[in-house]
């Protein structure tokens, strides 16, 4: 019989002879090296074994640590995520993953109820220091199941942590870091931006990762810390926060008009980088938030509250808030749906205007 | 109306469709009267190899494995002959836990702690399943396995702090009375959330799996929760991966004021649940402390040996409330308990041991005086540490601690303001009483 896996993909090799990974290939390496690092690390979830996974993020993973460290399960998040959680109280480091940030919810019991409180109330005899790994957001014709942005309600838990990278240099660096945590970390990858940073001009061909500075993903073991956002332009017009795909649609909109905007690519939003955001927000007293999921109790409305309550009065307007529409995620609408450049640019219009 | 008349108008000699509401047979006032509930004879049973397959041996799943017979004899293969001496302690063990539910029970009357769950008639199905397993295997249990921690020699006045929510409890006042945690016992913290201990202990066993370890697993549900999707990953979850684990079914007929038949007792038993994922599953006198011991072991011997998880059920009956803040004289007759044609298990045990000449009413007597005077003493400990209410037992900065390993930014924010209104709330309170920052 032919072996029919995929292999990882070699690394593409930039100008600078450096190594330029794509976010899937980055995060393959990031789970490769925890592995190899840590025997208690495991990774499982639906079709991320022999096949590697639907997206190929744990492509080859099996065939070298071997069928007890990386494996399939059935498809039963409320089992995957429930076994992780036994897992970790044995003392293992678990790596599941939830195909689609979508289907999630069949384990959010487990996860709200199970794997965020163990260590308060247990006081501290069991830990659950799992990384729940998901691909999330829209823009790839996936309809109102394969679209979805749920962070908020992940935030919204006493005792997750929710991380979403928006460059290959991130997700390794953020994943080992989250792989590391003894929290359990609620890890989106933004999908549509696995294999090049989409801007939001969905009619324009898309770059790959190559093209991009923060594709230069190093050899080895290395993390980022969680809670600490990223400087992703300077700038004293207007405060950007997004994160994910939201930090490349907001610089691209930001750069064809000429506005020179402070973006910060949050990273993690519990624990959220305050500091930086006051520090930005009291430099350029204006504040727009970009985020794909609907708007409705979205974590743009957090963000919203913090900036109002700790920077009043460094604000020159309103904060506004770009968001997805409150209405589930549609199929052949969803560039309609979408916040991309039109929105973004009335914002920020009406912010600069005040 | 035009709606009304859509089906008959048609003319169709359909039979109207008719929606079944399972109803339990007795209500209060009612006579109970089990005759109907097949109970088998002690000792009837043969005791399959531990290596079986599960559909080689599914009449296990409809029959009940029981030891102790009406003559107080233990019969057949499944007695798992245990000495004098350890029957006496699993006597002992379900005495402890009887007597400790009493007090517990009546100091919650007494408003020393705010909720309480007995697990009268149903003793066996803890003490002398977790006296069938090894003191290292994991146990995840449900809110009714008190029994498992008394056998495993948890002391007394720990349970009691925890459920006082005083300044010693481990769990520093976070969780509800009873829903324990003792890692160094290997007793998983309960949740309260109802089944999701299951798949946990699927994952626990498939952990000791992945590392060659030979600890199992085993945990405990209420047939009313097998009704959850959490029991249904964990079956097949156990069975995908052949984990070392057992799940422990206790039937015992009502989850609050819903009967059994609201999980599907009316259509099949819990055991039987088992085979359509092709897991061995044993029905089990539940109220018989041999039989559970013995089908304890059975299941752990086979999980040891990489045979696969086994499901049990317990057939047995909640004698008492599901809790302190329940009154089931308002749901069910007051007879069942006396009518139950399993007995009381502590009774069984007990006439079983005088029957062997190991044992009389005498030394009977004086074991449950010896402990309610060790409940009695645990109690008086405990109490002073405090009571729930009596005092600011644990600092304040405690609440805030747990939630993640290091206390972040907005955590920290908060801590302080719970501080700031301490002042105000209660200014007078001391330090030294445990409110300090």
């Amino acid at each position: 019989m032919s072996d029919t896996r995929a292999k990882v993909a070699p690394a593409i090799v930039g100008e600078s002879a450096e190594r330029r990974l794509n976010m899937i290939d980055a995060i393959n390496d990031a789970l490769d090296i925890m592995l190899d690092r840590d025997p208690d690390v495991i990774v499982m979830g639906e079709d991320v074994g022999y096949f590697g996974g639907v997206f190929r993020a744990t492509a080859g993973l099996q065939e070298k640590h071997g069928k007890t460290r990386v494996f399939d399960t059935p498809i039963s998040e409320c089992g995957i995520i429930g076994v992780a959680v036994g897992m970790g109280a044995y003392g293992l480091r678990p790596v599941p993953e939830i195909q689609f940030a979508d289907y999630i919810y069949p384990g959010l019991d487990q996860l709200v109820s199970e794997a965020a409180r163990l260590r308060y109330r247990s006081a501290g005899e069991f830990i659950a220091p799992m990384t729940v790994r998901s691909p999330f957001g829209g823009g790839i014709f996936g309809g109102q199941t394969h679209s979805q942005s749920p962070e908020a309600m992940f935030t919204h838990v006493a005792g997750l942590k929710t991380v979403i990278p928006a460059t290959p240099y991130d997700a390794k660096g953020l994943l080992i870091a989250a792989i590391e945590d003894n929290d359990p970390v609620i890890f989106f990858e933004p999908k549509r931006i696995y294999n090049g940073p989409f801007t939001g001009y969905y009619d324009k061909p898309v770059e790959p990762w190559k093209k991009h500075q923060d594709s230069v993903v190093p050899e080895g073991y290395y993390r980022i810390p969680l809670g600490k956002a990223r400087h992703v332009t300077q700038g004293d017009a207007l405060t950007v926060l997004a994160y994910g795909t939201m930090v490349h649609v907001a610089q691209a909109v930001c750069e064809n008009k000429g506005i020179k905007a402070d973006i910060l690519d949050l990273r993690t939003l519990v624990p959220l980088d305050i500091e930086a955001i006051e520090a930005s927000v009291e430099k350029t007293g204006r504040c727009l938030i970009v985020h794909e999921a609907t708007r409705t109790s979205g974590f743009g409305a957090e963000l919203s509250a913090l900036v109002t309550e700790r920077c009043f009065y460094h604000l020159e307007a309103p904060v506004e808030r770009v968001t997805g529409f409150d209405t589930p995620y549609p199929h052949s609408l969803e560039w309609a749906y979408f916040p991309g450049p039109v929105r973004i640019g009335e914002a920020i219009d009406k912010i600069m205007s005040e | 109306m035009a709606g009304d008349s859509i089906v008959a108008a048609g003319g169709s000699n359909k039979p109207a469709l008719a929606l079944h509401v399972p109803e339990p047979k007795y209500r209060p006032g009612d006579t109970a009267d089990f005759s109907h509930i097949d109970i088998g004879e002690a000792g009837s049973l043969p005791r399959p190899d531990e290596a079986s397959a599960p559909a080689d041996m599914a009449d296990f799943a409809y029959s009940l494995v029981r030891v102790l017979g009406d003559d107080d004899q233990a019969h057949g293969a499944w007695d798992p002959k245990l000495t004098p001496e350890t029957m006496r302690t699993m006597l002992f063990n379900m005495a402890l836990v009887r007597a400790f539910d009493e007090r517990m029970f009546r100091g919650q009357r007494q408003g020393k702690t705010s909720f309480y769950m007995k697990c009268t008639g149903e003793e066996a199905t803890s003490v002398a399943a977790g006296m069938a397993l090894a003191s290292d295997d994991m146990v995840f249990p449900s809110y009714r396995q008190q029994g498992i921690l008394i056998a495993r020699g948890y002391p007394l006045v720990d349970m009691i702090n925890q459920i006082y929510s005083n300044k010693a409890d481990k769990l520093k006042g976070r969780q509800l009375p009873i829903m324990y945690s003792a890692r160094d016992y290997n007793f998983f913290s309960i949740s309260g959330n109802l089944a999701t201990q299951l798949p946990q202990a699927v994952g626990w066993s498939m952990a000791s799996a992945i590392k060659g370890d030979t600890r199992i697993a085993a945990t405990w549900v209420g047939e009313g929760s097998t009704a959850e999707g959490d029991f249904h990953s964990a079956c097949t979850f156990a069975t995908v991966y052949n984990a070392p684990v057992i799940l422990n079914v206790v039937n015992n007929q009502w989850a609050i004021s819903s009967f059994s038949g609201f999980a599907g007792a009316e259509r099949t038993t819990f055991a039987a649940r088992a085979l359509g994922y092709g897991m061995a599953g044993l029905r089990v006198d539940g109220n018989d402390a041999l039989a559970v011991f013995a089908a304890q072991q059975w299941a752990a011997n086979r999980a040891r040996s990489n045979a696969g998880p086994t499901l049990i059920e317990y057939f047995t009956y909640r004698a008492e409330g599901h809790s302190t803040s329940d009154d089931p004289s308002g749901y069910r007759s007051a007879h069942e308990q006396n009518e139950w044609p399993l007995g009381d298990p502590i009774t069984r045990l007990k006439d079983h041991l005088i029957a062997i000449g190991e044992w009389d009413e005498g030394r009977q007597t004086a074991m449950d005086e010896d402990c309610a005077a060790r409940v009695k003493a645990a109690t008086k400990e405990a109490e002073k540490n405090g009571i729930l209410g009596h005092g600011l037992h644990h600092p304040f900065r405690t609440m805030f601690e747990d939630v993640f390993e290091e206390l972040p930014w907005h955590l920290k924010e908060q801590a302080e303001q719970a501080t700031r209104e301490r002042e105000i709330k209660w200014p007078d309170a001391h330090p030294k009483d445990g409110a300090g920052k």
